[in-house]
């Protein structure tokens, strides 16, 4: 996949692009700016979408399945339909002509099963929370009150939780197909002759618990019609996406029906799905021809918004006597839960090219089996798979340093790619265009005070003390900048990876950007406007930027995998670019001379060796006009660009956890934290800092807190805040960040992603910490979330 | 139905309302005061929280009832002539926003914080907005911005 990449050529492109000045004085790229979204977040003038009332807005509650695996034997909802205030009450029979399947847009290999997903079960139900009825109501308490009123009979059917189980034939199906949803295998070398006579083979088992993403806003839908066309506001991450896939799962002509993201709460990957409720509120709308609103309680949100990670990893690891890395086999089992959702199967495949890490070696192999089980669906949460596979390396190489009794820092320094040896093709195939790990760890060594905590922890193991100190490293790169277009076309995902951007000179010289992905507090209107601003020489406040709406935002594909700066931002580049051609155009028709003969800085085109100029805004205003505009140029100043990158972008970094564990009483307490993250050339360091500070947070989350947890019958007993434990301030400590730079050459910006690091780099960190305080006491390994239970019997 | 009278963000109400309409959306769906946003239904997240009487309240776990006679304070009263609170303010300052989702209710708990403990270190503000979850900040830059919030009010 990566013989086409030639990143030697597009380092050269970006040497002599010069299409972004240096940062420096009074430039933008670069400087820490306050938001422009704050404003209206911070004085409640957010438009979120359950804030949107409508005339004659219905209200709807759907009635959900209490069972994680049934027949359904009747539906009456007869009952709700004479209650008070209830409009309509539907069954999934009434939409079993019309609501299609909920799609799979990545059917990753020739044997993948996509079993039917109906948005309402009309059969069966799959999994907890699965919608089988809903009220429509004039009021949202009554809507809630006549679910009551409906009865559901129910056949129960075997649960299916156990992914190990789930493959032997003695197991209950989920479908009647089976339960295997797909393999997927890679090898790259000889894996045979890496494991034979090896001087060292690590073992290990690593289980990624199943996560709840928890954005803080609950879903949301608003849909409504005019008879002919379709409006739908949503919390969605991919406004683009969905109404392509509403189109091709409804009916409703594309060209009918616009697509609107508002202000969205947060997303983490959850929100980048086409979910049942956003179909059915398409529905509904036709079916009663009034404009409709669903917001989800928590609860529902925690049972059927869906989850995360939850993968069995089996690891291989074969090294020489020296600690160097000759090969790396992994087998992994990927819970699907009931269906395969938007891309379900493809979360796995994500990480399948990322387990080898930031290391070199001769071998490896990936093996992965997606399971059905009756549990919500998984798909894509913060890193997918890609922390999966970070955990898995970054552990076994600690396992591996122990074995050897070397420093766990020394280990990875005889195995990782050297700074000098960039661009480097991994044997996973990628090639990782720039990095450089000696300098963020040097960095990283120094802020942590690397040597004096580990004298301080020889001490404490010395003195017998309780209260043991473990050091956990963790270095990590990732693929992201999501993505290559030929290469997600090779990886047989359904769409492209490109991205569009607009940019519009007003009249008055004020400049409209539009950009096709979509925000969810990663301050995109503010990084766009920094980069137009110093690419069209115009002031920051002078530009505005539009996203999230099929109807102002005509081309995009939205917001995931730490893509919006490194495709968006460069599509928002090159749109400037374009504007700028056109403004030297019409700059050397107003100036008489030649295109060539003129400057172009901080927003003027001057005449070279003269004080003969005319502004930016000038020039957009004689585009207007249109009075005297050269024969052949078309009046407005503005211009369209779409970018498809030609490589990921892998920012890399290291972290460094130290962390106190009570070996009286099992509990783990972050002590510090240091992050050095690489993530290329930095366009706002503020927003940097804010995405490494919750990523961290996100993965410190999974290594000590966080866990969907079924019972025996397969209910989620984690569907509340009350009972599935967000860190709050009190649960996290202070984190200490900064940085390296080492621009990627695969854009000229030379940006890289931020999104994902934190949480990609931090799980293993702190596993590592607290296995590290324990090894003296025989401690390998600590299922995660590390409990203090968890902590207290593995030292017992 | 009981009537109530209420004052929110500076105007009196009279609502009639149901004897279990909650306060959150008696604000939201009945007076259109939106800037304050529910993010759980077990009072745990604190994306609610509004001033009641001068104390930090979660408006999902108050009765529109009990607020009878009451004065409430949201996100959308705290700016004054234009110009927002400095708690708001040192929430720009500092970043310690993302989403912007659970703020309101930061803003309005970092605010009785303050009333409680002027001068608080950064554990007591840990400890004290253990009642507000946040999703995108990792809480650093929230605790920036209340000490900056308090070195303000506290000069």
């Amino acid at each position: 996949m990566t013989e086409e990449l030639d990143a030697g050529l597009v380092a050269q492109q970006v040497a002599e692009s010069g299409m972004l000045s240096e940062p420096g004085e009074g430039k933008e790229v670069g400087r820490a700016r306050k938001r422009k979204e704050d404003a209206r977040l911070l004085t409640g003038r957010t438009q979120w979408t359950d804030n949107i009332q409508l005339p004659g807005m219905l209200y709807i509650a759907f009635k959900r399945s209490p069972m994680a695996h049934a027949r359904i034997t009747g539906v009456d909802v007869s009952g709700a339909k004479g209650m008070p205030g209830v409009v309509a009450a539907f069954s999934g029979q009434d939409f079993a002509d019309e609501q299609g399947s909920l799609p799979c847009a990545w059917p990753v290999s020739e044997n993948v099963v996509i079993p039917d997903h109906p948005p309402m079960a009309v059969e069966e139900v799959r999994y907890p929370g699965e919608a089988v009825a809903c009220v429509v109501a004039t009021d949202r308490y009554l809507a809630a009150d006549a679910l009551d009123a409906i009865d559901v009979d129910y056949e129960p059917l075997p649960v299916v939780l156990d992914m190990t189980e789930a493959l032997t034939d003695a197991s209950p199906k989920v479908h009647e197909a089976g339960n295997r949803a797909f393999t997927w295998t890679f090898a790259q070398g000889d894996m045979e002759a890496a494991l034979r006579d090896a001087p060292v083979v690590i073992d290990r088992t690593y289980v990624q618990q199943r996560l709840i993403p928890t954005a803080m806003e609950p879903r949301a839908v608003v849909a409504t019609t005019d008879g002919d066309g379709f409006t739908l506001w949503t919390s969605t991450q991919v406004p683009h996406v969905l109404r392509v896939m509403l189109a091709l799962t409804t009916g409703v002509p594309e060209h009918k029906l616009r697509v609107i993201a508002p202000d969205v709460g947060g997303g983490f990957g959850s929100k980048l799905q086409v979910t049942a409720e956003e179909v059915l509120c398409l529905l509904l709308t036709r079916k009663l021809g009034k404009p409709v609103k669903w917001t989800e309680s928590r609860s529902e949100g925690n049972m059927t918004v869906h989850h995360g990670r939850d993968q069995i990893q089996h690891i291989t690891l074969a090294a020489e006597a020296d600690g160097r890395i000759r090969g790396l086999k992994v087998e992994l089992l990927a819970d699907m839960g009931a269906y395969l959702m938007l891309v379900t199967p493809g979360v796995p495949l994500l990480g399948a090219f990322m387990f080898n890490g930031i290391y070199k070696m001769d071998a490896y192999s990936f093996d992965c089996t997606g399971v059905f089980t009756t549990k919500m669906p998984t798909d894509a949460y913060r890193g997918a798979g890609r922390p999966e596979a970070t955990y898995a390396i970054e552990r076994v190489m600690d396992e591996l340093a122990d074995e050897l009794g070397l420093d766990p820092i020394e280990v990875r320094r005889r195995n990782w790619i050297r700074h000098e040896e960039f661009p480097y093709t991994t044997i996973a195939g990628l090639t990782y265009d720039s990095g450089n790990y000696e300098a963020a760890t040097e960095k990283a060594l120094a802020l942590f005070g690397y040597d004096k905590l580990r004298a301080e922890q020889a001490d404490r193991r010395d003195r017998g003390d309780p209260v043991q100190l473990g050091i956990g490293v963790s270095t990590y790169t990732e693929m992201c900048g999501l993505a290559p277009s030929r290469v997600l076309g090779s990886l047989a995902y359904a769409a492209g990876g490109w991205e569009h951007g607009s940019v519009r000179m007003l009249p008055t010289g004020k400049v409209e950007v539009v950009t096709g992905t979509s925000p969810h507090g990663q301050g995109h209107e503010t990084a766009w406007s920094q980069i137009v601003a110093d690419s069209l020489g115009v002031p920051f406040e002078d530009v505005a930027v539009m996203h999230g709406d099929t109807a102002i935002s005509h081309k995009g594909m939205d917001t995931y995998g730490s893509r919006s700066l490194v495709v968006g931002g460069m599509a928002v580049l090159q749109a400037c670019e374009k504007v700028k051609d056109k403004a030297r155009k019409l700059a050397a028709h107003a100036l008489e001379c030649s295109a060539d003969d003129l400057d172009f800085a901080q927003g003027s085109f001057t005449v070279k060796g003269t004080t003969s100029s005319k502004t930016i805004q000038e020039l957009a205003l004689a585009a207007f006009a249109a009075h005297d505009l050269p024969d052949g140029l078309e009046p407005r100043l503005d211009a369209d660009a779409t970018f498809d990158p030609d490589n990921f972008s892998f920012p890399h970094g290291t972290h460094l956890c130290a962390i106190e564990v009570d070996t009286e009483t099992g509990m783990a307490k972050i002590r510090k934290y240091v992050a050095v993250d690489d993530v290329g050339r930095v366009v706002n360091p503020l927003i940097v800092e804010g995405q490494v500070h919750g990523g961290l947070a996100q993965g410190i989350a999974q290594a000590l807190f966080e866990e969907a947890v079924h019972d025996a019958d397969g209910n989620l007993l984690t569907a509340t805040m009350a009972d599935y434990l967000l860190p709050s301030a009190a649960d996290l400590p202070d984190f200490v960040t900064d940085r390296t730079e080492t621009p990627a050459t695969s854009n000229p910006l030379g940006v890289k992603g931020v999104g994902e690091a934190g949480t990609i780099a931090s799980t293993p960190a702190v596993v590592n910490a607290i296995v590290d305080a324990l090894r003296p006491r025989g401690v390998h390994d600590i299922q995660m979330p590390c409990t203090p239970e968890r902590i207290w019997r593995a030292i017992r | 139905m009981p009537r109530i009278a209420v004052t929110v963000d500076g105007i009196g109400y009279e609502e009639d309302v149901e004897p279990r309409l909650l306060l959150v959306h008696l604000l939201r769906d009945r007076l259109g005061k939106t800037g304050t946003p529910i993010g759980c239904d077990t009072s745990n997240c604190g994306a609610c929280t509004v001033m009641l009487d001068g104390k930090s309240v979660k408006s999902c776990s108050v009765l529109a009832v009990q607020a009878d006679g009451g004065d409430v304070v949201t996100i959308e009263g705290l700016a004054a002539n234009g110009t927002m609170h400095p708690m708001q303010q040192a929430f720009h300052e500092e970043h310690a926003l993302q989403c912007g989702y659970c703020t309101p209710g930061m803003v309005i708990a970092a605010i009785d914080l303050l009333r409680q403990n002027p001068d608080p270190s950064e554990e007591a503000i840990r400890e004290g907005l253990e009642g507000n979850l946040c999703r995108c900040t990792g809480y650093c830059n929230i605790v920036r911005a209340v000490r900056r919030g308090a070195a303000v009010k506290t000069p």
